[in-house]
């Protein structure tokens, strides 16, 4: 994992003092509310609907045990007693006082964490691949990238008050598990003919309001120019992007706009007569970071574990989790394990400060002291040994986080929505938690296969729902709440938005709704092996339409 | 209003010309609009004659009229609008070296970035300067001494505003992997 130097200390420990300054001159009228805003959102720290919001960044996801447990000292010290984990690798925590933000950000910037960039026209917070640095098929670790890209996007005196948000994340394998594709850039790590390790450049992929599945800039881009390359694209966006809406200023407008060919064309000419080598990261710099994302240290082990084979045996629950909850691990002997936050009838992505500790335990005894969140909302446990699974199991059945959920249809990712959110239109939490009831047998979730769920609770799109397999969208309809439903969304796997089925359902028949579309998809699958997403893809709307709206 | 630059507080020895005000006998800077008559009127007085642009403009046709250009000024509508950053990254780019303002309504906050951008200073509206002390603009580029990019270009015309605001961290690693390399 990448530990700070002086200068990452020093930059962060003066952005807090920073803050505070700022903190102080809003209140002494030097800076307006309309000034003090901008800034304080840089920070992570958002106005919400009944207190203060702050969302503190989790780079790429990644997290060690002591960190993990900062987390959860924040929630029972300044918090109500637990964090919400979000769809960007981040936590968001729902109830902090403005006067305690400042002691936060120091407690954060003890463990080498901050909440820069993590709201605000800027670039956000970098995300990846849960599996970075695990998965077999990798071709470099993606969170050095993601590293060297928080570095120069933090505070970029160029890019720091953009037309709107600037998403980027990065993936080293060929299975994207980062969803790059609905991103403002989306960067995959590939190499060419010659060997060599560069970047496939997506741009201009989004959901909100506008959804769109990123275009291709670049085939391959040098790693060297990766600097260079990206200031192009941005400094291209922020002179031409569109500042007269704030629903039309992201860049994928831009690129739908003039079309991927104009735009590619002045990025193009703006990297051509830029000095690229002021600007690049230097190869030492490369390195330098590179050596923190090295395999940790795996004690070598058999590729089986008899231990394992007599639990699997004689726990069928435990055999159920290790099946649908663990993956492929690149060295012999250990798995990768997702620890679920959807519970059945929980609030999807929350986690209490006792869970989080216990979750900081496990990775330091169990996973080289490493944790990940992912986008899905779920933690993953990296480095488990075979032998360790079992005792890892029973301790997070302990504190109710063994669902062996994941990819499943409980595996619900959902926004906050009107519980808290101050742009929602409706509520999503309670939806996904009333689906999450329906759907709650092991058995019955087993038998329906993988099938992602995903609600939000409003066009902002925070809860991904138009890549959703079933997507939800939470609207407000004179007063009343009234939910969109899409189908076929999928934001890797052959990218696509889902189309809406038709006309909205009230909260209290949404549940019915989605039985419906899950009851006509097992009649009509070839077999068990054909997935939700595959017989839509065969199949198309009709026979669901049909199922939802003619059978009434 | 006020104008200043990393110095603190500095007279304005710019006349602003708006609309169709005539230009005065004195260094001015007319708005992008009237830009033949700005060149003819900086042919025949170099030195004394500058041009304001709106931030939708295109920097790069200007690059014929560096040499009789001795000052830009750059609008910004509103503090929110980052589009003036940009286009004074692409001036020194392609090699203007004149002075460069930043007029509007900015904030102290942002005065590292405007320096690093390549502005030489910041022309305030009145409104703006006087709730925003100087000192709060001096103070900003006390508390931020460190930038993680580099290529803040150092340029040709000599004087303080050579240095970047805050010291890049990259160039700093760099010289101590050197200096750990020669001891």
């Amino acid at each position: 994992m990448y530990r700070y130097d002086e200068f990452d200390h020093r930059f962060v420990e003066e952005r807090v003092a920073e803050f505070r300054g700022q903190v102080a001159r809003r209140l002494s009228g030097e800076l307006t509310e309309e000034e003090f805003k901008p800034l304080r959102l840089m920070n992570g720290l958002y106005l919400q609907l009944h207190a203060y919001m702050l969302r503190v960044a989790i780079p790429y996801g990644t997290l060690a045990g002591r960190q993990m447990r900062m987390l959860a000292h924040i929630a029972e010290k300044w918090d109500r007693g637990y964090g919400h984990f979000t769809t960007r690798q981040n936590i968001q925590f729902n109830w902090p006082k403005l006067n305690d933000v400042g002691d936060i950000l120091d407690a954060l910037a003890s463990v080498e964490m901050h909440a820069i960039q993590t709201s605000g026209n800027c670039i956000r917070n970098v995300t990846s691949d849960p599996l970075s640095g695990v998965a077999p098929d990798e071709i470099e670790d993606p969170r050095i990238t993601a590293e060297v890209l928080r570095q120069w996007s933090s505070l970029h005196p160029e890019f720091t008050f953009l037309g709107r948000k600037f998403k980027i994340a990065v993936t080293g394998c060929a299975v994207d598990r980062a969803a790059i594709a609905v991103h403002d850039i989306g960067l995959q790590i590939v190499r060419n003919a010659a060997g060599e390790v560069g970047y496939r450049v997506l741009v201009g992929g989004g959901q909100g309001r506008s959804p769109f599945i990123a275009k291709k800039l670049r085939e391959f881009l040098p790693r060297e120019d990766l600097l260079p390359y990206l200031t192009a694209a941005l400094r291209v966006y922020n002179l031409h992007g569109r500042r007269d809406n704030k629903f039309k200023a992201r860049i994928k407008i831009l690129v739908h706009e003039i079309g991927i060919d104009a735009y590619k064309e002045q990025v193009e000419g703006e990297f051509a007569a830029m000095d690229r080598a002021s600007v690049a990261a230097p190869w030492e710099e490369w390195t330098r970071i590179g050596a923190y994302f090295a395999l940790p240290d795996l004690p070598a082990r058999a590729g089986e574990d008899a231990g394992l084979e007599r639990a699997l045996k004689a726990d069928p629950a435990f055999a159920q989790w290790v099946e649908q909850n663990t993956h492929a691990h690149r060295v012999p002997g250990y798995r990768a394990a997702t620890v679920s936050l959807k519970p059945v009838g929980g609030v999807p992505g929350d986690a209490t400060a006792e869970q989080m500790r216990v979750l900081a335990d496990l990775a330091e005894a169990h996973s080289a002291d490493e944790l990940r969140i992912t986008h899905e909302q779920n933690v993953v446990l990296p480095h488990v040994a075979l032998a360790d699974l079992h005792k890892v199991y029973r301790a997070l059945a302990g504190i109710g986080l063994d669902a062996p959920n994941r990819g499943l249809i409980t595996d619900i990712i959902a926004c906050p929505g009107l519980d808290y959110c101050a742009l929602a239109t409706a509520r999503s939490i309670p939806v996904a938690q009333a689906i999450s009831n329906r759907f709650g047998s092991t058995r019955r979730q087993a038998e329906i296969g993988p099938l992602a769920i995903k609600i939000s609770g409003c066009i902002n799109a925070c809860g991904h729902h138009h890549v959703a397999h079933i997507g939800i969208l939470g609207l407000d309809k004179a007063g009343v709440e009234s939910y969109q439903i899409t189908l076929g969304g999928e934001p890797a796997d052959g990218p696509a938005i889902g189309e809406r089925t038709g006309p909205g359902f009230g909260f209290d028949e949404v549940p019915d709704a989605i039985e419906t579309i899950v009851n006509r998809y097992l009649e009509l699958r070839e077999s068990p092996r054909e997935t939700f997403l595959q017989a839509y893809r065969r199949l198309g709307m009709a026979p669901f339409k049909e199922a939802l709206y003619e059978a009434a | 209003m006020r104008l200043l630059d990393r110095t603190g507080e500095i007279t304005d020895a710019w006349a602003f010309v708006e609309g169709e005000e005539p230009a005065p006998d004195a260094p001015c800077i007319l708005p992008y609009d009237r830009l033949e008559e700005a060149l003819a009127l900086a042919a025949a007085r170099p030195g004394e004659v500058g041009l304001h642009l709106p931030n939708d403009t295109d920097p790069r046709g200007l690059k014929p009229h560096f040499g009789v250009l001795a000052m830009i000024s750059v609008d910004f509508p509103s503090f929110a609008d980052g589009r003036g950053f940009s286009i004074a990254k692409c001036l020194r780019l392609i090699g203007y070296e004149g002075r460069l303002r930043a007029r509007g309504p900015v904030i102290a906050d942002q005065f590292a970035y405007l320096l690093e951008c390549g502005f030489d200073e910041v022309w305030l509206p009145t409104h703006v300067a006087q709730r925003q002390p100087v000192e709060s603009w001096l103070a900003q580029l006390e508390k931020v001494s460190l930038s993680y990019q580099r290529g803040t270009p150092e340029r040709a015309h000599g004087g303080a505003g050579n240095a970047p605001a805050r010291a890049s961290i990259l160039e700093q690693r760099r010289a101590a992997r050197s200096e750990g390399a020669r001891g």
